[in-house]
């Protein structure tokens, strides 16, 4: 009989293996899924790991899809380290992506045209604002009535979601837009420039590792992040070394709900170009995903959101070329995530085969 | 005098599933677990039992078929949390997000079939009274068993020695541990439980209140039943009255629509949620109030040592 | 009467309890090295050892709550074996747990319902509540829920819970730790009626005057083996040390100081209880001068908590004035602020406060000790490494080194380790809270050593402990907290146990003012064979 014994110290091996091993134990069941539904398995596989590496526009395209995913979950990080548990990332990427698409909408049908290197910025802090707006609700219901951060961010979420809507069938509808919900197209002026030409890869990219960089820092090399960790592993200790509580809530929240409205910027100013109905496809619960995947570790995040936007581009690929229905990244997504969690166990345990303990009787 | 009769009537039907859900996670708190997963669990059951529905046209296996579904889920969940210490937050988020994709990914040949309108159960002689009769007595079987189910718990838990383990265990396991009790195995029993009641809910949704099914039918009323825990300081009673209040203000913002009120559908839509968390702002402001009435070792992990 | 005499039924009947060479082993450490016991009916039999000695594990083993991997146990001369506690409960074992087996929102009567396997009926357990508590002389409430009791209630409905059970062999582990000195002595008198009644004891405990007041029989373990068996009538303090811990302890140089000027002044401290299970604070008034050490005894649950968070700025809620360092007012600055000004504290929970269990050594120095932290906040991990390894050279922490995470360390290293911290950082006034809680002998020897050295260096010191002996040991006046007030100081040569036992109860205002003012000694003082730290506790 299997059983779990615990380890006298936590094993580093295990700590670095687990993501892989759960990765492995996705793909094979994956694989299981794909020969239910009639497909040959290694082609699923393929489609949905390798083909979306296959070329430099291929790669660009991971790349951009990976930038929303790693700015998100850098912000998530520092939170959930605080133990700070913002599940809304989504309601704040949404508002982050109106208020620097609002931006950009007002310049462009006020007719100001200004030069890129002015109107982008302006763009982005806009979003960032917007996204830390968001999360401050977050942080002031907490802080004045001790309300859950993790139902009070979700409800955001749905308020946020009616409020894109509400704007995009409403005021912001654009009037020459045959009544399509969707916005005017953001002028040229405040759009990202593109990094690589015959992509749509854009500066997010620059933004995003200039993130990475920030955030470990903050994190790693400073005594403000220091005290976040702290008051996340050991909310006493964090009191007893004067750390207060408070400021580190509204600091992990603004800097999480600044983050994901960076994202939501820079999705809108970038392969968007207008707010519709459908900015978000769920990236802000995906990058929650990362976060965990990547070890709450900015290295990790990055490598963990190429391998979440893999799937998602693997996911689309799956369907156009093999009929495979859509749905089924948000299945992997969500099996990688729970044995994730699973595999983690054997960080502080380790597995044994043995007999239920009984007294073994010997002489006396 | 008749639309508020109406309007009640609506706010039963469409708090029976919160009800459901939230005394769901009554027992599973009580026991002293957290289970974020209530979300993907309903939506998991919901699909289940359309597809049943859809399938055999009974809509008993349909809300068979969706408890079965809500405790398979609940026994991953269990054994995760109860057995590996997974951590309890992140477990049940990971839930919620797996029975997302999951019911969507099986509901896919469902999208955009309905069902026809289930028949209401006219309690003889009570459903005669007016206005009350409109309001109360003319309902979906469902909705008279989930205050029944409120009822055998409340008696559970208060009246008999098992309700009064699951208490003990919620207040401190370890020293339940220490006399003899197999919690482990008490914990896994409640959130099964739970989540067979979640399933119960989940059908509901979409065999009853819809009838039909969609990507993402349940809507956050996972999240919102978990507040809901919160708001009725882990009481059944209030936790169903809380549920009927709730169902009001969502019923509300169509009723304001009917009556021509001039606020975008979409602003009316967030009604629910804004409520919630006013309502969520308001009970938890005292702390202290809290404490006292939360089982102690909620959302923490228990090791047996030894 | 002869008949129930233990001694004479020993040398005709047979044990009660037998163990066999019982054996445990933990990953990294071996808690039961075949060991073997024998308990004769109605004997109160003593299981005497230091910290880590491995008395808990043997009596979970006992009462089921643990498997041994080897070894057997014979109860009334039949081998059994005893898988769980309703198994030992059916065989007549009952335990009262050190650390209590409670649920604070429950009534006493449903607490002790839960800890019966029969189902009886909530009214009629109530009634025989009623009935052993008169019989024991243990009065308990049995409608008062759990919460509003005070500690010593609690452990007596602990006790009644396990009297209900008919127990034919009762297991008590360390029960005077929350006792007055008038307490205890009750609780023998309890005890002493039992085992005439044939109820066997085994006392779990490391206070040698109360073994050889209360028992017949006292096996001593040492680092899981068993290293004697004595009878504590016929011993002296000094025998029982050399078995429980190989000699007996070093003593302590303890030298004359005359205290300089006032460094802590607290007056009219109150405080209301934060939480609902609370302790309020009502109008504390004492000082610390430079050079001396103040002691606070007082049975926990009484305000040292609330106490403790109002002196160190975790609790900044003090009225103005109430809290003077040096002359300034620091009742509302944060711990970081006192820490600049000079007070630095050593809390009792050592990991999740004075410590963060996952992280480091080196990265734990920096939750006190933020000199290398340069402008901006940047941290240099370098120099926290270096002042980590000083701390660890200097105070004889042994551990896998400055990245060794804090919860891989024992209790004793890692006191040695925070309490070194503290001392390093060479404060004006120091706190200490429970100084010696679940550390070995070794270690607690050098933290009170060391805490003797910095006052004779002009430091001024305040140490909370709920072992009158150690306080008796290192302090230089003392002071007692009661349900949230606090007692007149007195000299620690003026005072003796009875004494300080009553203040424990609040009783100070009945003492004789007279024997305060004029300090005259009363009986003798502890000697430092007796002193051998206790376990940590629960916090309440």
């Amino acid at each position: 009989m299997l059983k779990l014994e615990p380890r006298a110290q936590p094993s580093k091996l295990m700590a670095l293996a687990s993501p892989v091993l759960a990765l492995v134990l996705t793909a094979l069941l994956a694989a299981l899924m794909f020969a239910a539904l009639g497909k040959d398995p290694v082609r699923g596989l393929g489609v949905f790991f390798f083909e979306p590496l296959n070329g430099l526009r291929q790669v660009t395209e991971v790349l951009l899809k990976a930038t929303p995913l790693v700015v998100i979950a850098l912000g998530l990080s520092v939170c959930y380290r605080a133990n700070v548990w913002n599940i809304g990332a989504e309601g704040q990427f949404l508002l982050g992506a109106v208020a620097g698409g609002g931006m950009a909408l007002w310049l462009t049908t006020h007719g100001i045209i200004l030069p890129k290197v002015v109107a982008v910025p302006l763009v982005l802090v806009a979003g960032v604002l917007g996204g830390m707006v968001w999360a401050g609700l977050v942080a002031l219901l907490r802080d004045k009535f001790n309300a859950s951060e993790i139902l009070v961010s979700l409800m955001l979420v749905y308020v946020a979601q009616q409020f894109v809507n509400y704007l995009v069938f409403g005021p912001w509808k654009d009037p020459a837009g045959f009544n399509f919900p969707q916005t005017k197209s953001f002028d040229a002026s405040t759009l990202l420039p593109m990094l690589v030409p015959g992509t749509r890869l854009n500066i997010g990219l620059v933004v995003a590792a200039v993130a990475v960089v920030a955030v470990w820092l903050f994190m790693f090399r400073s005594y403000r992040g220091f005290s976040l960790q702290v008051g996340g592993l050991a909310p006493a200790a964090a009191r007893y070394a004067g750390f207060s509580a408070r400021g580190s809530l509204w600091l992990a929240l603004l800097i999480s709900g600044g983050f994901a409205g960076l994202a939501g910027a820079l999705e809108a100013a970038g392969p968007l170009r207008q707010l519709t109905p459908h900015i978000s496809t769920g990236l802000g619960f995906t990058a929650i995903i990362v976060c965990f995947v990547g070890r709450l570790n900015p290295l990790g995040i990055v490598l963990a959101g190429i391998l979440l936007s893999m799937m998602i581009i693997g996911g689309e690929l799956g369907q156009s070329r093999l009929g495979l229905p859509n749905a089924l990244t948000g299945v992997f997504q969500g099996l990688l995530l729970v044995l994730l969690l699973a595999c983690d166990t054997l960080i502080n345990y380790r597995l044994r085969w043995g007999s239920a303990l009984a007294v073994r009787t010997g002489a006396s | 005098m008749q639309e508020t009769a109406l309007l009640l009537a609506a706010a039963l039907l469409a708090g029976t599933p919160l009800a459901l859900a939230g005394l769901a996670l009554l027992i599973n708190e009580r026991a002293g677990v957290l289970n974020l997963g209530a979300e993907g669990m309903m939506l998991v059951a919901a699909v289940s039992g359309f597809a049943v529905a859809f399938g055999t046209g009974s809509d008993t296996l349909a809300f068979i078929a969706g408890a079965a579904a809500g405790a398979t889920l609940a026994l991953f969940f269990g054994l995760l949390v109860i057995w590996l210490n997974t951590n309890q937050y992140a477990t049940g988020l990971a839930l919620s997000l797996f029975g997302y994709g999951f019911s969507a990914f099986v509901g896919i040949g469902y999208v955009g079939k309905k069902l026809s309108e289930r028949q209401v159960l006219e309690l003889p002689g009570l459903s005669q009274v007016p206005y009350l009769g409109t309001a109360f007595f003319k309902q979906h079987p469902m909705v008279y068993i989930t205050v029944l189910l409120t009822i055998g718990l409340i008696w559970f838990l208060y009246k008999t020695r098992a309700g009064l383990v699951l208490r003990a265990i919620g207040e401190s396991p370890e020293s339940a541990h220490a006399l003899g009790y197999k919690v482990r195995w008490l914990r896994l029993a409640a959130v099964m439980f739970g989540g067979a009641m979640c399933g119960l809910a989940g059908a509901f949704l979409s065999v009853v209140y819809a009838p039909l099914w969609v990507e993402g039918l349940v809507a956050g009323r996972g999240w919102i039943a978990l507040a809901l825990t919160t708001f009725a300081t882990w009481r059944p009673v209030r936790v169903l009255l809380g549920a009927y209040l709730f169902g009001g203000v969502t019923m509300l913002q169509f009723h304001l629509q009917g009556q021509g009120v001039q606020i975008a559908s979409q602003l009316l839509a967030m009604l629910p949620y804004l409520a919630t968390i006013v309502v969520l702002a308001l009970i938890s402001r005292n702390a202290a109030f809290i404490r006292v009435n939360m089982p102690a070792s909620l959302g923490k992990p228990f090791h047996p040592g030894g | 009467m002869p008949a129930t005499d233990p001694e004479h039924r020993a040398a005709v009947s047979v044990p009660r309890l037998a163990l066999q060479g019982i054996s445990k082993q933990y990953p990294a450490v071996r808690a039961n090295d075949r060991v073997s016991l024998q308990v004769m009916p109605g004997q109160i039999h003593a299981v005497l050892g230091e910290n880590g000695a491995g008395k808990s594990t043997l009596m979970k083993i006992i009462y089921g709550s643990v498997r041994p991997d080897e070894g057997r146990m014979l109860w009334d001369g039949q081998e059994v074996q005893v898988r769980n506690p309703q198994e030992a409960r059916a065989l007549g074992i009952s335990m009262v747990f050190q650390h209590f087996s409670l649920f604070d929102t429950l009534s006493a009567a449903e607490n002790v319902w839960l800890g019966l396997d029969k189902s009886l009926k909530l009214p009629a357990i109530t009634q025989r509540i009623v009935q052993v508590s008169q019989t024991y002389g243990l009065e308990v409430d049995p409608l008062r829920p759990v919460h509003t009791l005070s500690v010593g209630e609690r452990q007596r409905v602990e006790i009644v819970r396990a009297l209900l059970t008919h127990p034919r062999l009762l297991i008590l582990d360390e029960p005077t730790s929350v006792l007055t000195p008038q307490a205890v002595q009750k609780l023998f008198v309890t005890l002493r009626q039992l085992a005439a009644d044939g109820c066997s004891i085994l006392y779990i405990s490391h206070k040698l005057d109360e073994i050889r007041d209360l028992c017949q029989h006292c096996t001593v373990l040492r680092g899981g083996k068993v290293t004697g068996e004595i009878d504590p009538r016929q011993a002296s303090n000094a025998d029982l040390s050399r078995l429980m811990i190989g000699s007996e302890p070093p003593p302590l140089q303890h030298h004359q100081r005359q205290p300089g000027a006032t460094v802590l002044a607290v007056q009219g401290l109150s405080v209301a209880q934060a939480d609902p299970f609370g302790t309020t604070l009502k109008d504390i008034a004492f000082e610390v001068r430079a050079g001396e050490i103040v002691g606070v005894a007082g049975v926990s649950g009484n305000g040292q908590q609330e106490l403790m968070a109002a002196l160190s700025g975790e609790d900044p809620r003090a009225p103005a004035g109430a809290v003077r360092l040096f002359g300034q007012d620091i009742g509302r600055h944060d711990p970081r602020a006192r820490r600049a000004a000079g007070l630095h504290f050593v809390p009792e929970e050592r990991l999740g406060r004075g410590a963060v269990p996952p992280m480091s050594l080196a990265q734990n120095t920096l939750l006190t000790r933020t000199e290398s932290v340069g402008r901006g906040g940047w941290l240099k991990p370098g120099a926290v490494a270096l002042l980590a390894a000083g701390l660890i050279s200097r105070f004889d922490v042994r551990c896998g080194g400055t990245g060794a995470a804090a919860k891989s360390l024992s209790g004793g290293n890692l006191q040695k380790f925070i309490v070194g911290r503290e001392i390093d950082a060479a404060p004006k006034l120091l706190i200490v809270s429970q100084p010696t809680w679940g550390v070995d002998v070794g270690a607690a020897a050098l933290i009170r050593g060391e805490l003797l050295k910095l006052r004779d260096a002009g430091c001024a010191l305040l140490v909370v402990s709920e072992e009158l002996d150690e306080l008796f040991e290192i302090c230089d006046r003392l002071v007692v907290i009661a349900q949230g007030r606090l007692s007149p100081s007195i000299a620690t040569s003026a005072a003796n146990t009875e004494l300080i036992g009553e203040w424990m109860s609040g009783l100070w205002d009945r003492s004789n003012a007279k024997t305060v003012e004029a300090g005259i000694p009363a009986r003798p003082n502890p000697t430092p064979a007796t002193l051998v730290p206790g376990a940590p506790h629960a916090q309440a």
